[in-house]
């Protein structure tokens, strides 16, 4: 093809393609690109240690994988709306804390009860986080700086008139059963984390709060003006940010049955970093739940290469920080080329 | 003007106040509060890391940003210098390289937010993630400890013929410099433009992108620093050093007055705010409330200074029964 005819082509589809088809674009080419990472880790990895490639493995990456994903989720809907969550760290820990503990204590209760406990007791802690930010007025990265240390101390102190850990024979096995379950040959810790990506993704992308959360987030004064309730929509996006840390507390004290008071210490490094990857605008207002999901099954194929690799674990931290680094940056350039492109069609329209 | 002024001298009145009240508890609490060793060793030094990063935080955050990897370039200059000191180097090159490794490491951030206009919140915790990390791979779960007591004495020593610790001497030069830097210097009114308005002080001719990139550098070498004397004080380097330091060193400078926004606060706030810490981490420490337990009390300290001025404001807004002014609409 000649370059005439190239360009010719290219303007006719810049008379078609619509604004908020390019957006749309520029998320499938994402995603797309997240896909390519993916396997090209599994290519590389794949090539120098192929028990890697094994269905095994893969189960592995997707089991721990899972409860990162869980908590990313809640995180999207806070960075969505030009906020940030801290505390989802400690929040996790708080929870695995206290339903590990109670199951030890009630080893005769009832499952559904110690998993609702867990929920409620996260819902409660990101309700916190919520009001102090969309009624105190306090901007997100302090409140929830704030309550990061807070929370963790919290667990602390439980744990200090408690008991310092709680072992894997001390609380009943079907608490455990809850991440070695299999149901049709697919353990239930993955499930839960699908249903939970599926519910969040179709909120998101149908339903009328779904997508005030991301006006709120692209234009605050816009969404404002049409008569968009923001400070409730960030409280809820708050709360529903402690509640799936609360489910997520939940499952880590059923997949890692030890648990003491500095679990899920740091986490939150992990979950920013999937939901960048992910494609979610840390400026709020664009990213989808398909790209947090494939950031955090990146993230967690990296690691699991990493370690297969037999590459010191001592790496993974500077790796999360430069996954951060780099998707911002990469963010920048793209949000760039898209301005850039929309005003190039201005000019020419 | 005049009211906003009256407000900034009122809450630096809160915060005598607050210290007073402070030393009071602690002298009730603990007969050991009031003791010399107290006052001139344990009191002044458990804070001295804190109190030297809040320095150019302060001026960071009064020019509308914020560095949140400050504790994570402690940790890396720490254990940088500990291995340099391992493998056989001299004490003078390990203490170089470590304050180099601060100036990258703050160049490193300062680039990221001034060429690339990127959001300095989100790029430091990056980089919180990135330099804690790498002082992992530096030196794993190991720790240097076999320091010489000429560079121990730098956290644990007097200067001969007083009871002032070396570090408190530095505090004292580095708090004199930055005052004349921030109050009396022209750069000084320069970060509070910047602040107020990123768009207007650009357009009156001041260079913000290199006056940030300075502010960042200057974080990075401080903070450096900073590690140096946390790895006399503890004659340990360990890359788990100050780990969360971060939070303490916001605190301290929100809780000093500063707004969080940019544009407004002072370091006479800010260094109250340091005694304050330093007073409420001693009491603690003297009733044998843990590390991790301690930091429930600064985490509250940092959401209240915050919270508790907004709330003021809401509530003297619901008494006199009047709309919040257009221009204060950034202060919230």
């Amino acid at each position: 093809m000649t370059t005439t005819s190239q360009e010719v082509e290219r303007t006719k589809q810049r008379g078609q393609v619509s604004q908020a088809h390019l957006f749309r674009l520029v998320n499938r080419v994402r995603e797309l690109g997240l896909l390519i990472v993916l396997l090209l880790i599994i290519l590389i990895v794949g090539i120098q240690a192929p028990r890697f490639l094994s269905i095994d493995n893969f189960e592995q990456i997707l089991l721990s994988v899972a409860i990162l994903a869980i908590v990313a989720l809640g995180e999207t809907l806070v960075v969505l709306t030009r906020n940030v969550d801290l505390s989802v760290g400690s929040m996790v820990g708080v929870t695995a804390f206290v339903t590990a503990y109670f199951f030890k204590q009630l080893p005769q209760s009832n499952l559904l009860l110690g998993i609702l406990l867990g929920c409620a007791l996260g819902l409660v802690l990101g309700m916190v986080n919520g009001l102090i930010v969309s009624f105190g007025r306090v901007p997100a990265i302090v409140a929830t700086l704030g309550t990061l240390y807070v929370y963790r101390a919290l667990v602390f102190i439980v744990a200090a008139h408690t008991t310092l850990q709680v072992n894997a024979s001390d609380v009943p096995a079907s608490y455990l059963a809850l991440a070695t379950t299999q149901i049709f040959g697919i353990p239930a810790l993955i499930l839960i984390a699908a249903i939970i990506a599926i519910i969040v993704g179709y909120f998101l992308h149908a339903s009328q709060s779904g997508r005030q959360l991301y006006a709120v987030g692209s234009n605050p004064e816009a969404a404002n003006i049409i008569g968009i309730r923001r400070d409730r929509l960030v409280f809820a996006a708050f709360a529903a940010s402690g509640l799936l840390c609360g489910l997520a507390g939940v499952l880590w004290g059923a997949r890692f049955a030890t648990v003491d008071a500095t679990d899920a210490t740091g986490l939150e490094l992990q979950v920013i970093a999937a939901v960048v990857v992910g494609g979610v605008n840390i400026f709020g207002g664009s990213g989808t739940i398909l790209g947090v999901v494939l950031g955090a099954i990146v993230l967690g194929t990296l690691q699991n290469g990493l370690n297969i690799l037999n590459i010191s674990q001592f790496w993974l931290q500077a790796m999360y920080g430069a996954a951060i680094i780099g998707a911002v940056v990469l963010d920048a350039f793209i949000t760039r080329w898209v301005q850039r492109t929309i005003l190039s069609r201005r000019k020419k329209a | 003007m005049k009211r906003l002024k009256s407000l900034l001298v009122s809450w630096e009145a809160l915060l005598v106040l607050l210290l007073l009240i402070g030393v009071v508890i602690g002298s009730v609490l603990s007969p050991f509060f009031l003791s010399s060793f107290n006052l001139e060793y344990a009191l002044p030094s458990n804070t001295m890391e804190i109190a030297i990063m809040a320095l150019p935080m302060t001026l960071i955050i009064i020019s509308g940003e914020i560095d949140l990897s400050v504790a994570s370039v402690l940790g890396l200059a720490s254990v940088v210098l500990g291995l340099l000191w391992e493998t056989g180097h001299s004490m003078w090159l390990a203490i170089g390289v470590a304050l180099l490794v601060g100036l990258v490491a703050g160049c490193l951030n300062g680039l990221l937010v001034t060429k690339l206009s990127l959001p300095s919140l989100v790029i430091t915790i990056g980089t919180l993630a990135l330099y804690r990390g790498l002082a992992y791979v530096v030196l794993g779960d190991q720790a240097v400890s076999n320091f010489p007591t000429s560079f121990t004495n730098l956290g644990f020593g007097t200067i001969p013929g007083t009871e002032i610790p070396w570090s408190g001497l530095i505090f004292a030069i580095l708090v004199v410099i930055f005052v004349v830097v921030l109050h009396v210097s022209r750069l000084g009114r320069q970060l509070y433009a910047m602040g107020n308005n990123k768009e207007a002080a650009r357009f009156s001719g001041i260079n913000v992108s290199r006056v940030k990139l300075m502010l960042f550098i200057l974080s990075g070498v401080i903070a450096a620093l900073a590690g140096i004397i946390f790895t006399a004080r503890f004659s340990s380097a360990r890359p788990d050093n100050a780990l969360g330091f971060e939070l303490y060193v916001v605190t301290v400078v929100l809780l000093g007055g500063v707004n969080i926004f940019g544009g407004r606060g002072s370091l006479l706030g800010v260094v109250l705010a340091i005694f304050i810490v330093a007073v409420l981490q001693s009491v603690m420490g003297l009733l044998n409330i843990s590390g991790d337990i301690q930091s429930l009390a600064i985490g509250l300290l940092l959401i209240l200074s915050v919270l508790g001025p907004n709330l003021a404001r809401r509530i003297q807004v619901v008494i006199t029964r009047r709309p919040l002014a257009a221009g204060s609409s950034k202060q919230v």
